[in-house]
């Protein structure tokens, strides 16, 4: 992997975390429960302080004097390297929870790698932490889905839509690009179809609990890592960006 | 080697609090790993509880400004390496979580069979009872959880284990 590649792929990590982060914050104050407002925005929590232990760690490594803030809110879309699996919009509760579930459970299958990996000590030891918050998020998901799924008609009819619909986001977890093909090839990521056997059986079996149908189609939306993303992405990072960018020396 | 400024480090570091569990200092909570000397420099090396914490930050400033009335040349340095864990928190602060109302992390086990599906055992940090259940896995701060027992009916935090 090449250093460039390596920077690439550790903000695709970085990215994935802090956008899924910052959407899930938008439900601060909106959850439909107040113990479930809290539950989203602890996850949001977590996903932001991974990211900026990622961005670090990339900014550190790139050595041109970018930190965590540099890289969160002075690239523009085209630079950002997430999945848009994370960027597409809350919807209902249902929508972002299969969102959740679907990113979690890939989370735990790329976690679990990365926290073995010899590749690149610095994300063993960030992932390692990211596994253990995890395994809480996944669980919370997983819940939900089962909750859902095997609750009334209208929770099922309506789980179900959302499962359909995301899941041509889903594909992307594993899509062959160049970047992502060379962490394979360095060991830094788990391989590509091992992985997926992995994330689609973990998937399929909260699925069947949950009396919901997976989805069948194999066709992927696409796009993400090379910073093509849909429209969601401009308008979260315009409202994400503006006051740093409008007073870009200001501490406090 | 543990010189008599990195002695006095560590006691000052003991009146650092944990600013959202302010009863228990930073050193009970396992936070700082090793105070070391680099030369002039005094080193202190903090590792994050989780990843989000958003006291993270307040605690390094916090054990920086404690170290620099001992030692002005001193900096903090994170750690990720070994990842924290409640295995770190001492019995005497277990102890205090519980007179706090805070049910204590109860041991990795316990935690491990709730991921699985399996319900844990969380005693009440009031009543004692140990009929009690999870509200929430997520509670007010990203270390805690939200349980309820069924017994005194009394709602309570509990130390999730990592």
């Amino acid at each position: 992997m090449t250093k460039s590649q390596h920077i690439d792929w550790l903000l695709g990590l970085a990215d994935d975390a802090l956008i899924l982060g910052q959407r899930l914050s938008e439900w601060c104050g909106h959850a439909p429960a107040l113990e479930e407002d809290i539950a989203l925005s602890n996850i949001a929590l977590d996903l932001i302080g991974q990211s900026r232990a990622f961005f670090a760690h990339a900014g550190r490594l790139e050595g041109a004097g970018r930190d965590e803030d540099r890289l969160a809110f002075f690239r523009s879309d085209r630079e950002y390297r997430n999945l848009l699996l994370v960027e597409l919009p809350n919807g209902h509760f249902g929508d972002t929870i299969a969102r959740q579930f679907f990113f979690d459970q890939f989370a735990l299958v790329r976690y679990t790698h990365l926290a073995q990996q010899t590749f690149d000590p610095e994300v063993a030891a960030i992932a390692t932490k990211a596994l253990k918050e995890v395994r809480y998020h996944a669980a919370h998901s997983a819940e939900w889905m089962l909750r859902l799924g095997d609750g009334t008609e209208l929770s099922k009819a309506r789980i179900q839509e959302s499962v359909e619909r995301l899941w041509p986001f889903t594909g992307e977890c594993f899509e062959e690009h160049a970047t992502l093909d060379a962490a394979i090839a360095s060991g830094a990521m788990p391989d590509r179809s091992q992985a997926q056997t992995t994330w689609n059986e973990q998937v399929e079996a909260v699925l069947n609990q949950a009396s919901l149908t997976k989805p069948e189609g194999s066709w992927s939306q696409k796009g993400g890592r090379d910073g093509l993303h849909t429209e969601h992405l401009s308008y979260m990072l315009a409202e994400m960006q503006v006051l740093p960018r409008l007073h870009p020396d200001a501490k406090w | 080697m543990v010189t008599d400024t990195i002695k006095e480090v560590i006691r000052r570091l003991h009146d650092v609090m944990d600013p959202e569990i302010p009863f228990l200092n930073v050193m009970e909570m396992g936070m700082v790993r090793e105070v070391l000397q680099e030369g002039s420099t005094l080193v202190i090396r903090i590792t994050p509880t989780y990843s989000g914490c958003p006291a993270t930050d307040v605690i390094a400033e916090d054990v920086l400004a404690a170290a620099k009335t001992v030692h002005l040349d001193s900096r903090t340095e994170i750690v990720l390496t070994p990842a924290w864990t409640t295995d770190w928190i001492g019995e005497e602060a277990r102890l205090k979580m519980a007179e706090h109302g805070i049910a204590p992390p109860t041991g990795q086990s316990a935690d491990k069979a709730f991921l699985l599906g399996k319900d844990r055992i969380t005693p009440c940090p009031l009543c004692k009872s140990s009929d009690t259940h999870m509200v929430s896995a997520f509670g007010s701060t990203a270390c805690k959880a939200h349980f309820q027992c069924n017994v005194c009916l009394e709602p309570f935090d509990h130390f999730k284990c990592i």
